[in-house]
């Protein structure tokens, strides 16, 4: 049975990684291996090229905002379009969220990124879409403070 | 809107976070993190209890250090701790530290899953689906042994709130994946179908993922999923866009949801109720009709998340693959996104048309595009849609196109990206030998191939040539000539080299009598080549060399003396010095007829797989070792030349005469000729399985091989165990237990009151070995035992072991039978057992992806090579027992090749001696009739009977 989703990565241009989910068991190595193998394969890309890429098995589906990269490993069988969207209605999200995101709101709420992650993709599946109930429910944690 | 500050809530951290940044070194961040690891540290130790609030903001600095990528070995115990908390904040930095930083040690995943399980216990649905989202991110074993009974329980209830429902569905997918055995399907699976009827659709968006999953496992159990999908998906499309509100993306209604239906419903045929299919087409057609609608929005996002459902739509026109029109008016649209402005759809049209291309419906209008296509081949600039071109020209590639479609792959192939020629090169060979009409435009292509890209030019495309140009006398005189002038190129590759050499070496007489390529002239042109090759190719000129000797007379001189030069019979290359030295020999000392006879052209090949073949064979799973690749890789060389070069001592013995026939007949392997003739000087080395020859034996050679001694006169016994065919056993042959052997290797074969049989068997390619142990079941000794090689005598409850090994010769049906003979108490027991060895115990299984499936498929498409069986179940059609039997069969198991998820589909390579064949199967369970119907596909009609045979027994 194969995953969906292998793993999400943001990363930005030097190649920091800002966020990496994996859902599936990667030993640490590995998941070094894959984050630098990702770089090198997205940032030599530009605008003319198509946001897929194939990769080892997989394919990764990507879209750079600004000087971040993010990045969704996914079946090579899969919808590449609806990931690719799935990626800016995340940082849509995010951007409200955050009130104008910027890379250093990712590093000092590391955590609360994952809790935004979470909402919207589980178990390597899209979870939820809707921008409005998962603001909603992310207001609401917050509140919880 | 909130906005969230920096950090807050915990300042320390951010003070943290901003030293680790303002570091100016990576010396200085490991000394500020060591000195934040020895605060936590002594503050965890320290006698004075922390709050809840401290011991969080520690985890989560411990959690920053661990992502910066420093090890952390300490403070798991601490952010289990926060899993009891009842603030949400302190509970979520435990969770996410547990998450993260998955840690085995058994006493804390105790204490791990004591924490989940009080969540889960709640009630609080933002505890319940911290919990949640915690075992669907970990996902371990444990876990799911812990909690795969209860999170069905949870998803189903009538009181959860939608948002837990939405993780619970999900986290159980988790659960399911890593551990399917532990989930068992309850009364919860019909409930789960209805979820697809919620209200929210978050719930619905979730339940559809959990579905699709169950649904490729269990078809039958979620078939009621179809109706349901179907309508949603309808309410979806019809949906006026402000319908759906929170839903809406960029005026598109639920594109993720609609693309999560969509995906379900490929897990299954078309309905097969009337109105329901219907509903389903005019969804499919509304699909396709808003795709030709103006855009009610210029944003990227709009197009995206539009043609995201659509791609979703063809792609499930093109798994019906049942309404020529839809197949039609998708591959229209599909033409139109050729020539759009965004790469990404031309992308995505080239990708999806090269499926398209595959189903009668679509063919030819997908060949309406080849300009389209072939502009696009020129002109993107990136290069996997430059592959994507390639990839579709080959899929639509048929007699009328051939010509064109190989002249633009041979263009391209100039410029191409190093990475892709290899493929392009096999593409283009396929296609110039698959549809070849004259055979002189399939030489040219394969020379031209060297010429451009000779590095890229594997051994399986250079002997197919030399097999065709042997095989078809017609175009022999034309690729003389031709390689003859490919040769004045003062470069040229190696592999140009090998097939000059080779078809000069057997034609070169039909271009001599043109002065400008007298013998003299075609022995210098090689020659002059020589010296820059390597040694297989030195080797295969000398050969060629020999060859000239005997075409040539007049050359006879230069010749010899060329192989008498120091640097041929004193070169430092073994095999090199050998062949020089038995050419020259040979030349010297055989009379003109022997010299001819030896020496005569190459019969035709038997007609054998294709190249194309022989490189599927290559493209194997990871799983495979390495170790066996590279015996593989051997495929042409000395797997086959054992045979020929034992075949070639044998007939060596007799009258050199004599030999040719069996020499030229027998020879399957294209390159023999050179790597054997110079084993024909040598005196013939004893076989040391001289049975194997016997005539009595053309499928098998049994090798006893008792443990304990050599000298044992079992070998000859043994020679009578398997002699089936010349002296019938007396006692009936027993084979009641042979199809139980045929998925499997080990197991008791025959019992009775007596005796008991056991095997063990191992089978690599074409060998194998099978310990028999032979159980006296009675406390008296058995006398005179015939068939253990060891010992006359078994004692009374004593095991003998025996060991045969086994070696496939070419393909076949009976098996071989053992007979076994014994006294016990005086009288002679007599007892003859099949031995389970069946054709399929030589399968190699083999991985390939669905698109070279289904070109393969295709090409083995002749009525004779096709065995199909429709039968009656046996067995409970049980999905997993299924699988486990056809890889026990012998092939690989091909995932997500067939379109249809219920059905099997599967690929392996039968190995024998002589030839190598390729296998194809699929088997459609039909769960309703309780039928099956199995198919096989290989290019002998023998071999596809035999599987067919053998592995429709076992359902």
């Amino acid at each position: 049975l194969k995953l969906l989703i292998r793993f999400i990565l943001i990363q930005n241009r030097a190649g920091k990684t800002r966020l990496a989910k994996w859902y599936m068991q990667f030993d640490d190595d590995e998941k070094q291996k894959l984050i630098e193998e990702v770089h090198a394969v997205v940032t030599v890309r530009d605008a003319k090229h198509t946001n897929f890429v194939e990769f080892r098995n997989f394919k990764i589906i990507y879209r750079r905002y600004a000087g971040l990269y993010f990045c969704i490993c996914v079946d090579v069988t899969d919808n590449n379009l609806a990931y690719l969207e799935g990626i800016h209605n995340f940082v849509e999200v995010l951007n409200e969220y955050f009130h104008n995101v910027c890379e250093l709101d990712l590093v000092f709420n590391f955590y609360k990124v994952y809790t935004v992650v979470d909402e919207m993709f589980l178990a390597g599946e899209i979870r939820e879409t809707s921008q409005t109930k998962v603001l909603k429910q992310l207001l609401m944690l917050q509140s919880l403070e | 809107m909130p906005a969230v500050s920096k950090g807050d809530g915990m300042r320390g951290l951010a003070v943290f976070i901003s030293d680790i940044r303002n570091c100016k070194s990576k010396e200085a961040e490991v000394k500020r993190i060591n000195k934040e690891l020895a605060n936590i540290r002594s503050k965890f130790k320290g006698d004075k209890a922390l709050d809840g609030y401290s011991k969080k903001k520690y985890v989560c600095k411990l959690l920053f250090i661990f992502l910066l990528g420093h090890d952390i070995d300490f403070g798991h115990m601490e952010a289990v701790n926060l899993l009891s908390s009842n603030k949400y904040t302190e509970k979520q930095i435990g969770y996410l530290f547990i998450s993260v930083l998955v840690n085995s040690n058994s006493d804390l995943i105790r204490l791990i899953n004591n924490g989940i399980k009080n969540d889960l216990s709640s009630r609080n649905p933002t505890f319940m689906n911290l919990a949640l989202h915690c075992i669907a991110n970990v996902g371990s074993r444990e876990m799911a042994e812990t909690f795969a009974a209860e999170v069905p329980g949870v998803l189903v209830a009538g009181e959860t709130m939608d948002s837990v429902k939405q993780s619970a569905a999900l986290c159980l997918l988790r659960l399911y994946r890593t551990s399917p055995d532990l989930v068992p399907m309850g009364e919860w699976a019909a409930r789960v179908v209805h979820l697809l009827n919620d209200q929210h659709l978050g719930v619905v968006t979730a339940a559809a993922s959990l579905i699709t999953s169950l649904a490729q496992k269990s078809p039958e159990e979620f078939r009621t999923s179809v109706s349901l999908a179907v309508a949603r998906l309808s309410r979806i499309v019809t949906s006026a866009s402000i319908d759906l509100q929170d839903y809406t993306y960029y005026f598109v209604a639920a594109p993720w949801l609609s693309v999560k239906l969509l995906r379900l419903l490929q897990c299954y045929p078309p309905p097969e109720d009337a109105a329901l299919r219907s509903r389903l087409t005019e969804c499919l057609e509304t699909i396709l009709n808003k795709a030709q609608e103006p855009p009610k929005s210029k944003k990227v996002q709009h197009s995206n998340a539009k043609n995201a459902v659509l791609f979703e739509a063809i792609s499930l026109i093109i798994h019906h693959d049942s309404e020529p029109t839809l197949l039609v008016r998708a591959c229209n649209q599909l033409g139109q996104f050729l020539l759009h402005r965004e790469t990404n759809l031309r992308y995505l049209a080239l990708e999806s048309m090269c499926t398209l291309a595959s189903s009668e419906f679509s063919h030819e209008t997908v060949k309406t595009h080849i300009e389209t296509v072939i502009n696009a081949l020129k002109t993107e600039r990136d290069v996997s849609v430059r592959q994507r071109a390639v990839d579709l020209l080959y899929a639509m590639c048929d007699r009328s196109n051939a010509k064109q479609i190989v002249a633009e792959m041979l263009s391209y192939l100039e410029t191409a990206d190093y990475s892709i020629r290899e493929e392009i090169v096999l593409k283009v060979a396929i296609l110039a030998e698959k549809y070849a009409v004259d055979y002189t435009w399939y030489v040219d292509t394969i020379l031209n191939l060297i010429r451009i890209a000779g590095d890229y030019v594997s051994e399986e495309v250079w002997y197919r040539v030399i097999q065709i140009v042997i095989n078809r006398d017609d175009v022999q005189g034309y690729a003389a000539k031709t390689v003859f002038e490919a040769l004045q190129a003062p470069a040229c590759h190696e592999n140009l080299v090998k097939v000059g050499g080779y078809i000069l070496g057997e034609f070169g007489n039909l271009i001599a009598g043109d002065s400008r390529s007298s013998p003299l002239v075609q022995f210098n042109l090689l020659h002059s080549k020589f010296h820059l090759c390597s040694v297989p190719t030195r080797a295969l000129l000398l050969s060629a060399y020999i060859k000239f000797i005997n075409l040539f007379p007049e050359v006879k001189t230069t010749i010899q003396g060329v192989l008498r030069s120091d640097s041929q019979l004193r070169n430092a290359d073994v095999e090199l010095q050998q062949r020089a030295v038995e050419y020259l020999r040979l030349s010297c000392i055989a009379s003109t007829d022997i010299l001819a006879t030896v020496l005569e052209e190459m019969p035709p090949f038997p007609e054998r797989e294709s190249s194309i073949l022989a490189k599927l064979k290559k493209k194997k799973g990871p799983g495979n070792l390495p170790g066996i690749d590279d015996v593989r890789r051997n495929v042409n060389g000395s797997a086959e030349h054992g045979q020929n070069a034992e075949e070639a001592k044998k007939v060596a013995k007799g009258p050199i005469t004599q030999s040719r026939s069996a020499l030229f007949v027998l020879i399957p392997t294209l390159d023999f000729i050179f790597n054997c003739w110079p084993l024909l000087a040598f005196p013939p080395v004893p076989l040391n399985q001289a049975s194997a020859f016997a005539p009595l034996f053309p499928v098998f050679i049994f090798t006893p091989d008792s443990l304990n001694s050599s000298s044992s006169p079992g070998a000859n016994l043994l020679v009578d165990v398997f002699s089936d065919n010349s002296a019938p056993p007396t006692a009936e042959v027993s084979e009641e237990n042979f199809h139980r052997f045929v998925c499997k290797n080990n197991g008791v074969i025959f019992e009775n009151q007596l005796l008991q049989l056991g095997l063990k068997s191992e089978y690599r390619q074409n060998l194998g070995r099978i310990y028999i142990f032979y159980g006296n079941k009675t406390s008296t000794q058995f006398l005179s035992f015939s068939s253990a090689a060891v010992d006359p005598v078994i004692e009374g409850g004593a095991q003998v072991q025996q060991i045969l090994n086994i070696e496939c010769v070419s393909d076949f049906t009976e098996a071989p039978v053992l007979n076994i003979q014994f006294r016990y108490g005086g009288a002679l027991q007599n007892i003859a057992v099949k031995l389970p060895v069946m054709l399929n115990k030589f399968f190699q299984p083999t991985e390939m992806a669905s698109e070279d499936f289904f070109q393969r498929w295709k090409q083995l498409g002749a009525p004779q090579q096709e065995v199909q069986k429709i039968f009656k179940a046996k067995h409970p059609m049980d999905t997993e027992v299924t699988k486990a039997k056809i890889l026990g069969f012998g092939v690989a198991l091909l995932d997500r090749v067939d379109p249809n998820p219920a059905n099997f589909v599967g690929a392996g390579v039968i190995h024998t001696k002589n030839v190598q064949v390729g296998c194809l199967l699929r088997l459609e369970p039909n769960t309703q009739a309780q039928m099956y119907r199995l198919t096989l596909r290989t290019s002998r009609d023998s071999v596809s009977q035999r599987l067919c045979d053998l592995l429709s027994e076992q359902f």
